[in-house]
């Protein structure tokens, strides 16, 4: 087994380097849009509960599809290939965000905010200075959790041709190659750990001032 | 010029409440005075201090400072001008002390060594050594402490109205004595205009150059000290007054 991953490598790097290249690709676009789609709905939302009461379970149910199913959902209407793809991994990364977003802005204390105000700050530095960076911390535990599923779910994205780590999956199946499921298994989890790790040390640093 | 603060008829009644929280306060303060705001719970105390930088606005009524009218001045010039304390400290959390003590300094774009020099010296006056909590995060200081840094950030532009909502509720009695005693002297060093909300009514008679009692959104009586304890305006006044008396008579009993 050993040798038939080494062997792999030999051959086959080249190709295997575009391919993770892909999916970190896929994944960050995915990620992009759902973080500005799910932080501007999540920003409208905060404070406002009939406003709420109605996207959250729209995005909720939008994320309880498989995201196989989306993908296959969304074949007649946008095709193969890159954008589809981008496309359902962006929705089922919409809500964490979203929830996040504003779960993170309503646990800003009303007696900051309105110290705040009291003390003569416009409303955009209201936000820039204190709700957003007092919100960021919950924000990013959202976008992390969107991050990890997103690269996770991005396997699939082979399936309608976008490429990406799955591409290699598919074949091993395929091909019965027990060594490609292990590499492109091991590579898409290797990844998602990295990301989790990689986020978790962010919000650490953010929430200093509350753990010295 | 005018008064430094004056309620003209201001009235103001919360959506859905079934009493008016202020209920035609009339009343004028000097350039200079020391007001302090006793009344129970819920009489309208913080909602008289919140009219005045404009957190709230009256239903009806006027009030101006200096003269002029607020609901004509820009709300955040008026707010910057205005010392707040409010009741809940709201330090941010995100922010050091030294930060805190500097927001409004910073939103008025003064020099950063005049700021540094000037969160320096109200770390010294409010006894936080300057240089061991400075850098430190609102989470790292006790309550007391945080109090009295936000009585510090209320300063810290020099304001020539300060607007304090309770801030001594959490401060224990010998550091409390000690900050009343600075505050006294600090009021008296600069012509501020202060309205000092207390629920504690020897609190109010110390620090008062004249004392407003409230109840249910009302004003009962506004008056100096004296007239307070010698002629209580109805049953409310008078029943505060005996309660501080009651205190000194059980002090009495051990001597
Ligand atoms: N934002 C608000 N919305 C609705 N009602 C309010 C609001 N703020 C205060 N009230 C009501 O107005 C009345 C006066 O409240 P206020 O906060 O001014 O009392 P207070 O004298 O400061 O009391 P305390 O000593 O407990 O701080 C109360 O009945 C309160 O429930
Ligand atoms: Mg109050």
């Amino acid at each position: 087994m050993w040798e038939q991953i080494i062997a792999y490598f030999e051959m086959n790097s080249e190709r295997y380097f575009l391919m993770l290249g892909e999916h970190i690709r896929i994944s960050l676009c995915s990620l992009a849009i759902a973080v500005v789609i799910g932080g501007l709905v999540g920003v409208f939302c905060a404070g406002r509960y009939r406003i709420q009461s109605v996207a959250v379970p729209v995005f909720g149910t939008l994320r309880i599809v498989p995201s196989l199913a989306v993908l296959l959902l969304m074949l007649p209407i946008l095709g193969t290939g890159m954008i589809p793809a981008v496309a359902a991994l962006a929705l089922l990364a919409i809500p964490p965000v979203l929830m996040n977003t504003i779960s993170g802005l309503e646990s800003v204390p009303e007696a900051v905010l309105e110290t705040a105000k009291g003390l003569g700050m416009e409303q955009s530095e209201i936000w820039k200075k204190v709700r957003f960076p007092l919100a960021l911390p919950l924000i990013l535990t959202g976008i992390k959790t969107a991050a990890v599923e997103i690269i996770a779910s991005a396997t699939l994205a082979a399936k309608i041709g976008a490429g990406g780590l799955g591409d290699i999956i598919f074949t091993g199946i395929g091909l019965f190659r027990t060594e490609l499921l292990l590499i492109g298994g091991l590579s898409v989890a290797a990844l998602s750990v990295l990301t989790g790790v990689l986020f978790g040390l962010l919000e650490k640093a953010m929430l200093r001032y509350r753990n010295i | 010029m005018g008064y430094a603060i004056e309620f003209q008829d201001v009235t103001k009644t919360f959506r859905g409440a079934g009493r008016p929280a202020a209920d035609h306060v009339d009343f004028a303060a000097d350039e200079g005075e020391f007001i302090t705001i006793l009344g129970s719970s819920g009489c309208g105390k913080t909602t008289l201090l919140k009219m005045v930088n404009r957190l709230y606005e009256p239903d009806s009524g006027k009030i101006t400072l200096f003269g002029t009218d607020i609901s004509t001045m820009d709300v955040v010039k008026v707010r910057r001008r205005i010392g707040y304390v409010i009741q809940q400290i709201g330090l941010f959390p995100h922010f050091t002390v030294g930060e805190n003590i500097a927001i409004v300094p910073r939103l008025l774009k003064w020099e950063k060594e005049k700021v540094d020099a000037r969160v320096e010296e109200l770390l010294e006056l409010i006894g936080l050594e300057p240089e061991e909590y400075k850098n430190r995060y609102p989470a790292q200081l006790s309550g007391g402490q945080q109090q009295r840094v936000g009585l510090a950030r209320a300063l810290a532009a020099d304001p020539k109205i300060l607007l304090m909502d309770e801030p001594f509720g959490a401060i224990d009695s010998i550091t409390r004595i000690k900050l009343q005693d600075e505050l006294l002297g600090l009021h008296r060093g600069m012509e501020k205009t202060v309205l000092f909300v207390t629920h504690d009514i020897e609190e109010a008679l110390k620090m008062g150059t004249r004392v407003m009692i409230m109840n249910e959104g009302k004003i009962v009586q506004f008056d100096v000290p004296e007239n307070i304890i010698r002629n209580p305006a109805d049953g409310f006044v008078k029943s505060l007054v005996e309660s501080a008396k009651a205190k000194e008579q059980f002090w009495e009993r051990f001597q």
